[in-house]
């Protein structure tokens, strides 16, 4: 039997009950040390299959690099596949939120309190992200301006928008 | 007991974390060994710099033995997880040990606050103004709508941990330990042994904590667990009351075998040594003991804990002689400590000559 983590030769097998279910981890020699399998006290295997993603020199089989075919979902970013995300439910990075929406929806049901972030917004990105909100505004307002032939406010909004953007360049 | 506060018999520790990623890098459990040294690289010198980390302890944790590791993995200053990594992840601890970063743990940052007794409120305070220090040099992965982005779905928006280390043993002795850690758990706090997720309860010590992150301002949150663990400590305070009332004799019986077992011991294990220092930590609640014997028993749980028998050492200790050397601490730790029975039957004495005096008064 091979490693669940590498595929060297198993050599401890382990077996728990979590969450109500038997679960069986195989694992060779070094990847059981790694682990901390052998100190009985420093481990437990809920952990390990909790946690079981791309812990420090620990191999996952699937290389990093495939690319799946038919269409499934990969971050570009990170390469991060829809695969992975099923396999740890966890993200690659940042990005990845942006990519894997529908997952997120499906995961995030029943997960918190609520849907929507309430609380700390880090200072640097409240200024850039109300810019940003109120340049969609004034987007938004331009097109108005335009298609109704409203020449003189959709001058006034250009500039503003021009204004907004000359203020980001300078920041 | 009397006149303590309830909360301050039951809560030991208060500890806030915040989960915090850079933009534009992958995740430390996605990241490539390279990825995770050039973002150790940018996260350790701004930690570094921060006000609170002057002359902190900061190392990569490929650096640390593994004892060393362990040392922190008790002292929950890093979590297990985390002192399983190696290359490309850092710990930087605060010298009072009252602020602790993990370097590419699940996530780029994980900062955490840790203080004694019911401190919610004062650890989020003083972790946040860390946080909002950090943040100027260090651009967070955020989104608006899900908050702080984090690898784990479960710790999206907020990035806010809050837990508090409690001491149960009048529920554990009463029966009721159940019951009130279902109703916690109903309401959507998690309930956790001594070392986190999957840990058991030893020395009837439980960790209560949020589980939502997402969609509930801080405030909220920290406002929500402190009512709770305020509730659970006032029923331990209220059992332990009702323990003093109905059965004196078994509450007696407890604390002096404990006392007796760890006076005396020449081999104990941490198990038995965890379940016997409760016992002795309550009957320093209830009386039993001098005041101080709190504290001590607070200092000795963690000075007999594996790691830091082994540090204390200065070398690697089978178990057998781990178990030696424990019951040698605790017998020269315990050595002024009193019998209960000489202090309870000094202390009989003393109210019967007072009333003597009140008679003779009278």
């Amino acid at each position: 039997m091979k490693c669940d983590y590498c595929d060297s030769k198993a050599t401890v097998f382990l077996t728990q009950l979590a969450e109500g279910q038997m679960k069986k981890v195989c694992l060779c020699d070094s990847c059981a040390k790694e682990r901390g399998v052998t100190d009985p006290t420093g481990f437990s295997l809920a952990d390990m299959l909790l946690t079981n993603f791309g812990n420090s020199g620990a191999k996952i089989k699937a290389p990093r690099t495939e690319r799946l075919t038919g269409g499934a979902k990969v971050c570009p970013e990170c390469g991060f596949t829809l695969e992975d995300l099923k396999k740890v439910r966890r993200f690659g990075c940042g990005n990845c939120y942006n990519v894997f929406t529908e997952e997120l929806a499906a995961m995030l049901r029943g997960m918190h309190k609520g849907q929507s972030h309430v609380g700390k917004v880090p200072e640097g990105l409240m200024e850039s992200h109300y810019r940003y909100q109120r340049m969609e505004e004034l987007r938004g307002k331009l097109e108005e301006a335009i298609s109704s032939e409203n020449y003189e406010a959709a001058a006034e909004l250009r500039d503003e928008i021009r204004k907004l953007d000359e203020e980001e360049v300078a920041k | 007991m009397t006149g303590a506060k309830a909360d301050e018999c039951a809560v030991i520790t208060s500890r806030i974390r915040l989960a915090r990623n850079l933009r534009g890098h992958s995740f430390p459990g996605w990241a490539k060994k390279k990825e995770r040294e050039e973002t150790l690289a940018i996260l350790r010198p701004a930690v570094e710099e921060l006000s609170a980390m002057k002359d902190a302890f900061s190392r990569e944790l490929a650096d640390l033995t593994s004892v060393q590791k362990q040392v922190l993995v008790e002292r929950h200053l890093i979590s297990r997880e985390h002192a399983a990594r190696g290359d490309g992840s850092g710990a930087v601890i605060e010298r009072r040990q009252s602020f602790s970063i993990m370097l590419n743990e699940e996530d780029h940052l994980r900062i955490q606050a840790i203080r004694p007794g019911l401190k919610l409120k004062e650890a989020y305070e003083s972790l946040s103004a860390l946080d909002s220090e950090l943040e100027e040099k260090l651009e967070y992965a955020f989104d608006p709508t899900l908050g702080y982005l984090t690898t784990c779905p479960t710790n999206l928006g907020t990035g806010l941990r809050a837990s508090a280390m409690l001491h149960l043993p009048g529920l554990v002795l009463s029966d009721q330990i159940g019951q009130v850690l279902q109703a916690v758990n109903k309401i959507g706090l998690a309930v956790r042994g001594l070392y986190g997720e999957g840990t058991e309860s030893l020395g009837n010590l439980y960790q209560i904590s949020n589980q939502s992150t997402l969609g509930e301002s801080e405030e909220t949150i920290i406002g929500r667990l402190e009512r709770v663990i305020t509730q659970v400590a006032m029923h331990e305070k209220n059992a332990r009351e009702k323990l003093m009332e109905d059965d004196p004799d078994m509450v007696a019986d407890k604390i002096g075998r404990a006392y007796g077992v760890l006076r005396n011991a020449y081999i104990i294990d941490s198990k038995e040594a965890l379940n016997h220092l409760s016992l002795l930590r309550l009957g320093g609640n209830l009386e039993f003991f001098p005041q101080e014997t709190v504290q001590m028993c607070d200092s000795l749980l963690m000075d007999i804990q594996q790691a830091h028998l082994q540090l204390h050492a200065g070398a690697k200790l089978s178990p057998e002689k781990r178990d030696t050397i424990r019951a040698e601490i605790m017998r020269s730790r315990l050595q002024s400590l009193e019998s209960p029975d000489n202090r309870s039957r000094t202390k009989d004495q003393t109210d019967r000559y007072s009333e003597d005096d009140n008679q003779e008064n009278a």
